[in-house]
């Protein structure tokens, strides 16, 4: 029998190996999709799916990517299309914490709240989505709430956090333990017309300089609320934020925080 | 008299305005200015002055833009 490497050789095309192939070798030599993908990039060639990233990722950032650990705190309007588009990107790790379940307020703005998924876990409704658009991705639902107390154990090995959380006080939270693990948090938050956005490296004070002065838990969107396109846009700022600090690439919003105002269609970025 | 130009973001701007310019016969704080615009201390998230982050109990000078920020805290 030939080798997998003689296997994959022999099917590509383009330099690309097809899903299809991509199944068949996991099947043929017994090992996941996940195993196969690692090895079709480490022999310097794309699995098909990724094609169209062309000049923008290359081969090797696509394999620095598929190495890559990202944990999403929250699988809400913010979590659910953050998970969505790194495991689109080609993040071979996500852990999702999230211990609420999707109901019908949802059905506004999370991407994976629909009439057949009220009442389930958002873990793992995120869980099979995952899996439908890239099983090669290793994905850890966690149906948690985060806390003090399983912090540490949720966080270990990221190599970024992302804050998908609606709380104030559970953000300090998050953000004092990022730093302690010195993990990099790129946090976004959202309300109404309006978000933000700020990447938070160790050693940095970002979101506490940004809710400090905060007395309570809720920001202005205890009054009026989020539509679906506020979560969907700092959501995907988030993400450029999370790739570009796994590849080393580009400037980051770092000591600097993005305010979105979709209304007046205005961008402000203040220094921290 | 002295001068400050005013600039309010987000949802601070609902029944309000963008930029104006408040004039004050002695030097204000932040707080007294939010006071005066029926702005509550718990809407004061970021209140910075020419681009720098100050307290609420900052006093306000002859010439300079108080940029307001209300807290944002959905996800």
């Amino acid at each position: 029998m030939a080798s997998l490497s003689e296997f994959l050789l022999s099917r590509l095309e383009d330099e690309m190996i097809s899903w299809q192939v991509q199944q068949e070798a996991a099947n043929r030599f017994k090992l996941t999709t996940s195993q196969i993908e690692e090895e079709i990039l480490n022999a310097g060639f794309l699995p098909a799916r990724y094609q169209r990233n062309c000049k923008t990722i290359s081969v090797a950032e696509q394999q620095l990517l598929f190495r890559s650990r990202v944990t999403v705190i929250g699988c809400g309007g913010l979590g659910g299309y953050v998970l969505e588009e790194l495991a689109r990107l080609g993040v071979g790790q996500l852990v999702a914490v999230d211990h609420d379940v999707f109901e019908e307020h949802n059905l506004n703005r999370q991407l994976l709240a629909t009439i057949s998924t009220l009442g389930r876990f958002k873990a793992d409704v995120v869980a099979e989505r995952i899996a439908s658009i890239n099983p090669a991705v290793e994905f850890v639902p966690i149906k948690e709430a985060f806390a003090r107390e399983n912090s540490e154990r949720l966080l270990a090995g990221s190599q970024v956090v992302v804050d998908g959380l609606d709380t104030i006080g559970t953000r300090l939270l998050l953000s004092s333990v990022c730093r302690e693990l010195a993990i990099p948090l790129v946090h976004g938050a959202i309300c109404g017309w309006f978000g933000q956005v700020a990447t938070q490296f160790p050693g940095e004070d970002t979101l506490e300089k940004l809710y400090l002065r905060c007395t309570e838990d809720r920001g202005m969107e205890k009054i009026y609320g989020n539509p679906s396109f506020t979560p969907a846009t700092v959501a995907s700022l988030q993400t450029a934020e999370v790739c570009k600090i796994l590849l080393g690439r580009g400037s980051l919003l770092r000591k600097r925080v993005l305010c979105l105002n979709l209304l007046a269609m205005e961008l402000d970025e203040l220094q921290l | 008299m002295m001068k400050v130009t005013v600039k309010l973001f987000a949802t601070l701007r609902h029944n309000r305005f963008k930029v104006a310019e408040h004039e004050y016969s002695a030097a204000p704080t932040i707080l007294a200015v939010a006071e005066e615009l029926a702005i509550p201390r718990e809407e004061l998230a970021l209140t910075m002055v020419n681009g720098i982050l100050v307290s609420v109990e900052h006093v306000l000078q002859d010439g300079d833009t108080l940029s307001i920020f209300p807290p944002v805290g959905g996800g």
